[in-house]
């Protein structure tokens, strides 16, 4: 055993013979001044018992990639889709809010609706004299 | 290749990828760390995976590599770090003396050769690997790996002598 050890440390083992090793200072009858090898060859044994058990993300870049174009194309989609869709709805709008193709009843429609306007705004103006009534003879009161 | 077959290629060595990773780079979670980072990146290769002859042989070269520049970029950026964790070594080593924990304090030992050492005594007295597998993985010649495994094991032997002779 001391001429394997020898040669052990010499590097000159092959691993049949440092299985031999191994298998010895396992066993329970070491020699006594050789006992301070046994924990050298027993954590040589344990070490190897060490197990890798993390999860693998093995999602390649690639597939990334193929999701990530999958999900633009997506947006993409939903944008077109949504933006012809109120481009849609627009004309009909329109419709709806009176809009005249021809020029002739387009005016008369504009002048109509000018009259109603200064109508209304007449009307208003009527109220602001009443103010101003009010205003002069409050001025003759309250003269300084 | 699919992801099925992947996995059955590398169950046979991922384990030992991983205590390779563990004996450069000492931490547990750093280790793990880096077999992942080692095996996704075998998986971006896939279609260039059946030129190797030996998938393992390229596994493990690349984990030891890895796990060099690992090191040597964390020595870059935080020397002082490793300085104080030299000096803290010691008495929690003594402590392991102590505690009669010999094989905890046989992987201290190892871990305090060189990187080039620790690989080599992780390769053949763990891994049990033949020496022109080694000497392919660290890229040397197959002497030099017997010189390199002899100075480490001289080296065990020499602390396991004092810490014999303290101990008992």
């Amino acid at each position: 055993m001391e001429i394997l050890l020898e040669k052990y440390f010499e590097g000159q083992t092959s691993i049949a013979e440092e299985n031999e090793l191994k298998n010895y200072f396992s066993s329970l009858n070491v020699a006594p001044h050789l006992e301070q090898y046994r924990p050298l060859f027993g954590y040589f044994v344990e070490a190897k018992d060490e197990n890798f058990d993390k999860k693998l993300p093995l999602i390649s870049k690639k597939q990334k990639m193929a999701w990530l174009s999958i999900a633009a194309s997506i947006v993409v989609l939903v944008g077109i889709a949504s933006y012809t869709y109120f481009n849609m709805n627009k004309p009909n709008e329109n419709a709806a809010l009176g809009t005249y193709d021809d020029p002739k009843e387009a005016l008369e429609a504009t002048q109509k609706a000018l009259a109603m306007l200064s109508n209304n705004v007449n009307t208003g103006i009527e109220g602001i004299q009443y103010i101003k009534m009010y205003e002069e003879t409050k001025d003759k009161v309250f003269v300084e | 290749m699919n992801q099925n077959d992947f996995v059955l290629l590398i169950n046979p060595f991922k384990d030992k990828l991983f205590r390779l990773a563990k004996r450069l780079l000492v931490s547990t979670e750093e280790a793990e760390d880096a077999t992942q980072e080692i095996l996704v990146k075998l998986w971006s290769k896939n279609e260039n995976l059946e030129t190797y002859n030996s998938v393992e042989a390229v596994a493990m070269t690349m984990t030891k590599n890895y796990c060099l520049d690992q090191l040597k970029s964390k020595r870059a950026s935080n020397l002082k770090i490793v300085h104080t964790n030299l000096a803290n070594n010691e008495p929690s080593l003594h402590k392991q003396v102590e505690d009669h924990d010999s094989l905890k304090w046989v992987e201290k030992i190892i871990n305090q050769l060189p990187e080039q050492q620790r690989i080599i005594i992780q390769l053949r007295d763990i891994e049990q690997c033949e020496f022109s597998e080694i000497a392919k993985i660290v890229e040397m010649n197959e002497t030099a790996v017997r010189v390199a495994l002899s100075r480490a094991r001289k080296t065990i032997r020499e602390y396991m002598l004092k810490a014999h002779n303290y101990g008992v």
